[in-house]
């Protein structure tokens, strides 16, 4: 006991501060993305042991699998469509929030709400039930003479509802928006309405610019947040349906790793995934520099 | 004259404003205003309309106590608890072990500070799919699947690289003489970090603290992964069963479940409102 006390005094304290941290991130983080890379070349029962069996996973996914390619076009569908509305709501509710009224900071916490109940499985039991055929929403649609729409069991409109839950969720996104424009300099506007620019030519060539480091951070957090949606096509749609319209990636590796214990096969389908996330965020990574400003 | 127009402007920009306001709070609110009232109506009054308020001579107050009792065998406080079993491990552990981490990061000099910084960065973009899998195998071979303790553990071990980023972040704001002057008054380095930094991260740290207790209070999959018994089955999953079309028959009943399962999120928003607001923003707010 003395000697191993003697050893830890001769570390330095940082050192063992982070010893913790070092377990977590080597074991947790990177040895399990290299067993989650091994994984996939293999045929692996939850309770067995990994056999290799080299690409077959992957040509039984890209040639035999009828789900595979309806799960990555409801994905990128659902990712495609769901980010760039989810950014634009909040960007535009928190340009509204960010002037001198009275009560924002109510509006601004009623809308948050939404953002911090939003994946709880509350939620997407109320949802179900307001989308419901005699629901709630089709009830609106009827009184402003529409027809009513069968959203949960219709393939057009599933994914659509589920976008809408999303959408509901704008709350934290758009409170970062709102630090980052209440953070931008009066004194810029002025200037610039002094030598007559309007205010769309200000917010395109002051206010934008200037957030383009939090678009990125917000960008990055959405996009991230869609390729990984579980809940709602989970218990919205029945599990990926109707017709696999909203069988996500995500999903479909939940359903193939427990379920139907195929490891192996699940963790083919996650470097798909992965493999998506890193391409839409390399591209992105890629262009910040012809648009994201950092002013130092 | 020339003055009068420019205030009517200002005026009517500003009722455009509360209007457009007030259209959309309502919009994002009416679903669980929806809800609220809908445990309050006879079933037969739920669908077909988008009334939030019961009809006045029908107020229902049954669908409560049949939503507590949850299941056959349990009121919905047992899974409440449940939940807790793993979620106080959870926020406690996070709380320590990423304030440890930032604390080593953020206020050393050391050979590997680039590097480790660089990791915790890296890390922060790695989405959570990428490790579901060989978690899962790695409780297993631990033998502790089925168990609370396997939604937790990894909490104990910093691996949330977004809280340590935001406690570092936080931490560069309070200057390194406090840590000095504590050094020479002899203060070891954990009771600098307890007695000099820990009162002034206390809002970060509440911070940390409830975003963890939320996203726990609506993790399902973690629970759906790892605990298959019946006795330990905690909220999310025994609300889930409610969607079930057998069970949507009641739905006054499923409707009042749903907002007792909302409703310690939406108590713990309320009691700590100013703490979810300062999270958000200093978490995405400063580049």
């Amino acid at each position: 006991m003395k000697t191993i006390m003697k050893i830890l005094r001769r570390i330095p304290a940082p050192y063992l501060l982070l010893i913790p941290w070092f377990i977590g991130i080597s074991v947790f983080r990177l040895f399990a993305m290299g067993l989650q890379f091994y994984y996939s070349f293999t045929e692996f029962h939850p309770m067995g042991a990994p056999i290799f069996i080299g690409l077959q996973n992957y040509i039984f996914m890209f040639t035999q699998d009828p789900v595979f390619w309806p799960s990555v076009r409801a994905t990128l569908q659902y990712v495609l469509v769901g980010t760039p509305l989810v950014l634009i709501m909040a960007l535009f509710i928190a340009s509204i929030l960010n002037f001198k009224l009275r009560g924002v900071n109510f509006f601004r916490t009623a809308y948050y709400i939404p953002s911090i109940l939003g994946g709880n499985v509350a939620v997407s039991i109320l949802w179900r039930s307001m989308f419901d055929p005699q629901g709630p929403v089709n009830s609106v649609i009827v009184a402003f003479g529409g027809s009513p729409i069968n959203w949960i069991m219709n393939p057009t409109f599933a994914p659509f509802t589920i976008i809408l839950l999303s959408a509901w969720q704008f709350g934290s996104v758009m409170l970062i928006f709102l630090a980052a424009l209440q953070n931008v300099s009066p004194s810029l506007y002025e200037a610039a309405s002094i030598d007559g620019a309007s205010k769309t030519r200000q917010l395109f060539t002051i206010t934008l610019p200037i957030i383009t480091p939090v678009i990125l951070f917000n960008t990055m957090n959405v996009l991230l947040r869609h390729f990984q949606e579980f809940n709602a096509p989970f218990l919205i749609t029945n599990q990926g349906g109707p017709l696999n319209a909203t069988m996500f990636l995500n999903l479909r590796i939940y359903l193939h790793a427990f379920p139907m214990v195929s490891l192996g096969y699940a963790a083919a389908l996650t470097m798909v995934l992965l493999l998506g996330i890193g391409s839409i965020s390399a591209i992105i990574f890629a262009t910040q520099k012809s648009w994201v400003h950092y002013n130092d | 004259m020339t003055k009068q127009p420019k205030i009517k402007r200002s005026q009517i920009n500003a009722v455009i404003r509360y209007s457009i306001l007030i259209f959309i709070g309502f919009i994002l609110l009416y679903p669980i205003l929806w809800m609220v009232g809908g445990a309050f109506k006879e079933n037969a009054d739920i669908f077909g309309n988008f009334n939030i308020l019961p009809p006045l001579d029908n107020i229902v107050l049954d669908h409560f106590p049949n939503a507590w009792q949850l299941s056959a065998n349990n009121t919905i406080l047992f899974y409440y608890l449940n939940t807790l079993r793993f979620l106080i491990p959870r926020v406690i552990f996070t709380i320590i072990s990423c304030t440890v981490t930032a604390y080593a990061i953020g206020r050393f000099n050391f050979r590997f500070k680039k590097l480790f910084f660089t990791i915790v960065i890296a890390t922060l973009l790695m989405p959570e799919v990428a490790f579901r899998i060989p978690v899962f195998v790695i409780m297993r071979d631990l033998n502790l699947l089925n168990t609370f303790t396997s939604l937790w553990i990894q909490d104990a071990f910093a691996v949330n690289s977004f809280f340590v980023f935001m406690i570092i972040q936080f931490m560069r704001t309070i200057p390194r003489e406090l840590d000095e002057a504590a050094a020479i008054d002899g203060c070891n380095v954990l009771q600098t970090l307890w007695y000099i930094l820990v009162p002034v991260l206390k809002p970060i740290l509440i911070s940390v603290g409830l975003l963890t207790f939320m996203w726990g209070m609506n993790d399902f999959l973690g629970p759906l992964i790892y605990l298959t018994g019946a006795d330990n089955r905690p909220l999310s999953l025994a609300l889930s069963v409610l969607i079930d079309p057998t069970e949507l028959v009641q739905i006054g009943r499923v409707l009042a479940a749903a907002t007792l399962g909302l409703l310690p999120t939406i108590a713990i928003f309320f009691a700590c409102s100013r703490y979810f607001v300062q999270s958000i923003t200093s978490s995405g707010g400063k580049e």
